[in-house]
């Protein structure tokens, strides 16, 4: 039914109105906001479980719960994030809303089964919340589940276990419907050469998914099936073998960080051309470069397992794998710094946290190299250096270009402005808050700290307390960034089509876009980038 | 064009694109059985040639036998239906559907047997045999158990095809889930013919 009562002009958001229209919503970009508003409610969720567990390491002992509570808050802190939030993060969120509008389609090749796959997300997403309440305990193997523990705990370990299995099934749907909608979608006149980069990136990160997200599911089973009928492959009691369970996870869990920073890295090569107003420096090499990290990241997962008594073959095996990732991921920063370079820089809001991308990726790509390197990690296994380490990646990484994604698609996805007086305040508490909470965790780190722990040596006291300041800074700065968008989604100023005079096609549409999108499939005649071309004037 | 919804219609090749992309997925979930039964078995040689005796060549061969002329038959009534004969796609939907019987059918009689004989995980039988002969049964009832449940969900799949063939929604020109049906079908044949020599013949 279309509402014409309105004075403004039909859009995605009011061409229909309730609920149900939007839970029965097969339109990519009403998909797209329903992932939005669930995963920022659960990753709200788990930044207060991640408060908590600072506050209780603000004294040495005992400060606000026992230690195992403590237990299940970091294990349900990790399931929460890593599964519901940031692998499907920015892909379901904006590569949902954005990929069909900027390859030229009116929505994804399977509308109905995109649609189904939120559903399978958030069915993951509720046993997820309710393998942590029923019984009375949560689980407390830690996200990655490791045999035998997890074979033995007492604790809900089977429901999280599933829930993981399906979110993991919501996240191959979603894989495979980008690829297809890649592959038959684009619109005339769009070759591969000619597609934007954030497209690319979801294309290399769609496979990954498609690929590793299987043997994750499969693995899960067999935890289940060794809890449920003591099958015993993981069980040395029965011939089973522990280790084998880490290959198996991190075969696909390693990958899955790729997951997570690939469309990271594709949401910010569309935010320096657009804010340097001058074309993409290396458009191919950034190409070839995120396949090659899809590529080579689905093979470098024994570096999680340095120290658990694998070979000296393939520890090395893995170590000079693991340096490999990291040459195209500096390509891709390079190429980001050469963007800039020469460019009418215009530091707005997303290009803040654009550029504060690169600093947290690249003190967290760095320090995985020395994580990376056998010597070296011997020392730093199972300390909080990890924890530094995955995240800067993962928050400083991912986290940013989520925030620098949201601030520069505002207006397209809401047709109103928020405030940059406040975004930019939010930004300097978001950075100044992330990187005391996390850097002094790489010092405790080097020094002996080790992670998932709930008491501490009293001479830590001094990095766990400007660690825990950090925390409540960086919450502070969550507040004012959400408060700021929530007002500006409601109240902000109408925006222009194209406010940041972008040339990618999302910006050649009205704000909201159109239900379909384009009222007629765009021809596309050039490469991406151009910023000579006259509709951009 | 209506503005109010976009198009139902989903375009053939786009289809079976995502169709195989899923038949991937399912590959690599078995995938990772297949690992573990490599490692088991290169651990394990002389436990995993013992226990491998004690399965029945003759019931897998008859299974093996069974889930080809099913494939086939599927295959049949995908070209039946582009030619125009919705009578004969169906009945031959029908004989697939009951070739897949007799496949669970002879499962369930060979489970039956195991269970009789007390060779399930968990059981005290099972706890007193050799380490790889554990490995073994747990492999043997993990991946046929997860192949049996594919047959069920593929059985699930032609039966939905047979009722829209029968109301009209797959017809000559429509037939696209009807071919991601006999798809998925050869898949769950697929497997069969990696389970089938690495359970039962390679001993």
């Amino acid at each position: 039914m279309t509402n014409s009562s309105t004075s403004e002009p039909l859009n995605y958001l009011n061409h229909k109105t309730g609920l149900w229209s939007w839970l029965s919503s097969t339109d990519h970009k009403r998909i797209g906001l329903m992932y939005m508003y669930t995963i920022t409610i659960f990753f709200c969720t788990a930044a207060i479980l991640g408060l908590l567990m600072r506050i209780e390491k603000l004294t040495p002992g005992q400060t606000i719960m026992t230690a195992q509570t403590y237990n299940g808050m970091f294990t349900i802190h990790g399931i929460i994030m890593i599964f519901i939030v940031v692998i499907p993060g920015l892909a379901a969120v904006f590569g949902n809303f954005f990929l069909p509008i900027m390859i030229g389609a009116k929505d994804v090749a399977f509308p109905k089964l995109n649609l189904f796959s939120w559903y399978v997300f958030i069915a993951g997403a509720m046993l997820g919340l309710y393998s942590q309440f029923a019984n009375g305990h949560s689980p407390d193997t830690g996200w990655t589940f490791y045999v035998p523990y997890s074979a033995s705990a007492s604790s809900n370990v089977v429901i999280a276990l599933t829930a993981a299995f399906v979110l993991g099934f919501a996240s191959i749907l979603t894989g495979l419907n980008f690829i297809v909608t890649i592959h038959r979608m684009r619109a005339p006149g769009m070759t591969w050469f000619r597609m934007p980069l954030f497209p690319w990136s979801l294309y290399a990160t769609a496979w990954i998914q498609l690929l590793a997200t299987p043997i994750v599911g499969i693995t899960l089973l067999m935890v289940i099936a060794e809890r449920t009928l003591h099958i015993g492959f993981f069980d040395p009691a029965l011939g089973g073998d522990p280790v084998l369970y880490q290959h198996l996870f991190w075969i696909y869990s390693h990958p899955a960080v790729y997951v997570m920073i690939l469309p990271a890295m594709g949401v910010v090569t569309e935010i320096f051309p657009t804010f340097s107003q001058k074309p993409v420096f290396g458009y191919v090499p950034i190409v070839f470069s995120s396949l090659a990290i899809a590529l080579v990241g689905y093979f470098v997962w024994g570096h999680h397992m340095f120290t658990s008594g694998i070979s000296y073959e393939s520890r090395w095996f893995f170590s000079f794998l693991t340096f490999l990732v990291a040459i195209p991921s500096a390509i891709k920063v390079f190429n980001w710094l050469s963007t800039m370079y020469g460019g009418s820089v215009d530091l707005k809001p997303p290009l803040l946290f654009a550029i504060s991308f690169i600093f947290l990726f690249t003190i967290g790509g760095f320090t995985g190299l020395t994580l990376g390197s056998l010597a070296t990690n011997i020392q730093l296994h199972n300390t909080d250096f990890v924890v530094a380490h995955f995240h800067y990646i993962i928050f400083g990484g991912m986290g940013f270009a989520f925030f620098a994604a949201i601030h520069y698609w505002f207006p397209k996805i809401y047709g109103r402005m928020y405030n940059f007086k406040w975004a930019n305040i939010s930004w300097g508490f978001l950075f100044v808050g992330f990187n005391l909470l996390y850097f002094p965790l790489f010092v405790m780190g080097i020094q002996g700290m080790p992670r998932r722990y709930f008491d501490y040596d009293p001479k830590f006291q001094t990095g766990e307390m400007l660690s825990t300041i950090g925390a409540f800074i960086l919450i502070i700065g969550l507040i004012i960034m959400i408060s700021n968008l929530v007002y500006g989604s409601r109240r902000g100023a109408i925006a222009p089509a194209n406010p940041w005079h972008g040339v990618t096609l999302e910006w050649q549409i009205p704000s909201p876009p159109p239900h379909e999108n384009f009222d007629e499939i765009p021809v596309i005649t050039h490469e991406p980038y151009r910023f000579d071309h006259p509709y951009t004037k | 064009m209506s503005t109010t919804e976009h198009s139902e219609f989903i375009d053939s090749d786009t289809g079976k694109l995502g169709m195989w992309l899923f038949l991937f997925t399912e590959l690599f979930l078995f995938g990772g059985l297949f690992i573990v039964y490599a490692v088991m078995r290169s651990k394990y040689a002389a436990d995993f040639h013992q226990a491998a005796l004690e399965l029945n060549v003759f019931v897998g061969a008859t299974n093996t036998v069974v889930l080809l002329v099913s494939s086939m038959t599927v295959a049949m009534s995908l070209t039946a239906i582009q030619q125009k004969r919705a009578g004969k796609a169906m009945g031959l939907l029908f004989i697939t559907l009951l070739l897949a019987g007799v496949f669970m059918v002879n499962k369930y009689f060979e489970w039956g047997h195991k269970f009789g004989l007390h060779l399930y995980p968990g059981s005290d039988v099972m706890k007193s045999l050799p380490h790889g002969e554990i490995m073994f049964f747990g492999l043997y009832f993990m991946m046929t158990g997860l192949h049996a449940l594919h047959v069920i969900i593929g059985g699930v799949l032609l039966t939905i095809v047979i009722f829209k063939i029968k109301s009209g929604k797959i017809n000559a020109e429509h037939y696209l889930l009807q071919e991601n049906g006999a798809l998925y079908w050869h898949l769950v044949d697929l497997i069969w013919i990696f389970l089938f020599p690495l359970l039962y013949l390679v001993t």
